[in-house]
């Protein structure tokens, strides 16, 4: 039954997450909005019943949780394979393509490491001044 | 029943093609393994080259293989949520870090869409194809949905997304080591950011913080990506 109980524990804060996004007309999706929920649950979880990471990473949803993202990389396989459908698109936009996606990942993984160390060098700086 | 007719049939099953999945991604991941989880051997894009000759060989249209495989996909909607729990066991370094990953959030963001499209522009790409392209930084499913309100192929993008995917989780440790930068949070964050759930994905095998950073990146990419490109796009489309 753990297993069964973490993994109901994750649909019910999707199915949540869902609800919320959806009633609200948020942009962000229903698996997100469950993550943040989960997130604050857990906190006030904490305050009425206190636990510490251990007990939190043994518990029915602390298994459910590893297991499923252990498992993280293969879940993108079935949407990947969507690939044999564009195969002509490739042979004549794969050049202007590849490049877009490749000058973009290089220049968005630098631009967010840059900034985020610049900004905390500054904070860091704030700290001590 | 002839193997033939026994092969035509189960060509059909979902059971065929759920198993094929598991079984691809299982060389792929023993092939990584192997190669000691080298950066270019990456086990998503194995199993998808496997997965698509076999589609290939087999004389199998997609829908057929995603009545199967939808089962595995159906599952990255609960991963998204699981990601709560390492993120919640690491909060304290995440408000800790919490200024340089707001500005970052959004600087990437928009580097991610605005490189990304005038690239392809400059290329000549078409106009549905830029639409595409946009939200390819973020999780699969909310950017089909972004792209499908903006008129474009929401397939393409499912493909988009998942080739940028592979290609921030081939790039970033070579990319982070020779730029020096050992922040792991800092890292992760990135790829994250850039690569969604895949990047996440590599993320978590390079370290722990830097899987929680990563997956606290995609999580909100995904608010931030869809509502800036409305404002963003037709500004750079033209």
């Amino acid at each position: 039954m753990a297993m069964i109980r973490g993994f109901f524990i994750l649909l019910v804060f999707q199915l949540v997450g869902e609800v919320v996004a959806r009633g609200l007309a948020l942009p962000a999706p229903g698996p997100v909005i469950g993550l943040a929920l989960l997130v604050v649950a857990l906190a006030l979880f904490r305050r009425w019943r206190p636990f510490d990471e251990e007990a939190l990473a043994a518990s029915d949803l602390g298994h459910a949780a590893r297991g499923l993202l252990a498992a993280l990389p293969l879940l993108f396989v079935p949407a990947g394979v969507g690939v044999v459908q564009y195969l002509g698109l490739l042979r004549d936009q794969g050049l202007a393509l590849a490049a877009a996606l490749v000058v973009s990942t290089v220049a968005t993984l630098i631009a967010t490491v840059g900034v985020f160390l610049l900004v905390k060098r500054l904070v860091g700086g704030w700290e001590k001044a | 029943m002839t193997p033939f007719r026994l092969w035509v049939y189960l060509q059909t099953t979902p059971l065929f093609w759920l198993t094929a999945t598991l079984a691809a991604f299982l060389v792929a991941d023993a092939l990584a393994r192997a190669a000691h989880r080298h950066p270019l051997v990456n086990p998503v894009a194995i199993a998808i080259a496997l997965l698509g000759a076999l589609l290939k060989l087999a004389g199998t249209d997609y829908r057929t293989y995603f009545n199967g495989a939808q089962f595995v996909h159906f599952m990255l909607g609960p991963a998204t949520v699981a990601l709560g729990v390492p993120i919640y066991t690491n909060l304290a370094l995440v408000k800790r870090n919490f200024l340089p990953l707001v500005a970052s959030l959004l600087v990437g963001a928009v580097v991610a869409i605005t490189a990304a499209v005038l690239v392809a522009k400059g290329l000549g790409a078409p106009r549905t194809v830029l639409i595409a392209l946009a939200p390819k930084s973020i999780t699969a499913g909310v950017a089909m949905a972004v792209t499908e309100g903006l008129g474009g192929p929401a397939p393409l993008t499912g493909v988009l997304v998942i080739a940028t995917g592979i290609l921030g989780a081939v790039i970033v440790t070579p990319l982070m080591n020779m730029l020096g930068v050992t922040d792991y949070a800092a890292r992760g964050f990135a790829v994250g950011l850039a690569s969604h759930g895949i990047g996440t994905a590599r993320a978590f095998a390079v370290d722990p913080v830097a899987g929680v950073f990563a997956g606290l990146a995609m999580g909100l990419n995904a608010i931030v990506t869809p509502a800036v490109i409305p404002a963003l796009l037709p500004w750079l489309i033209g």
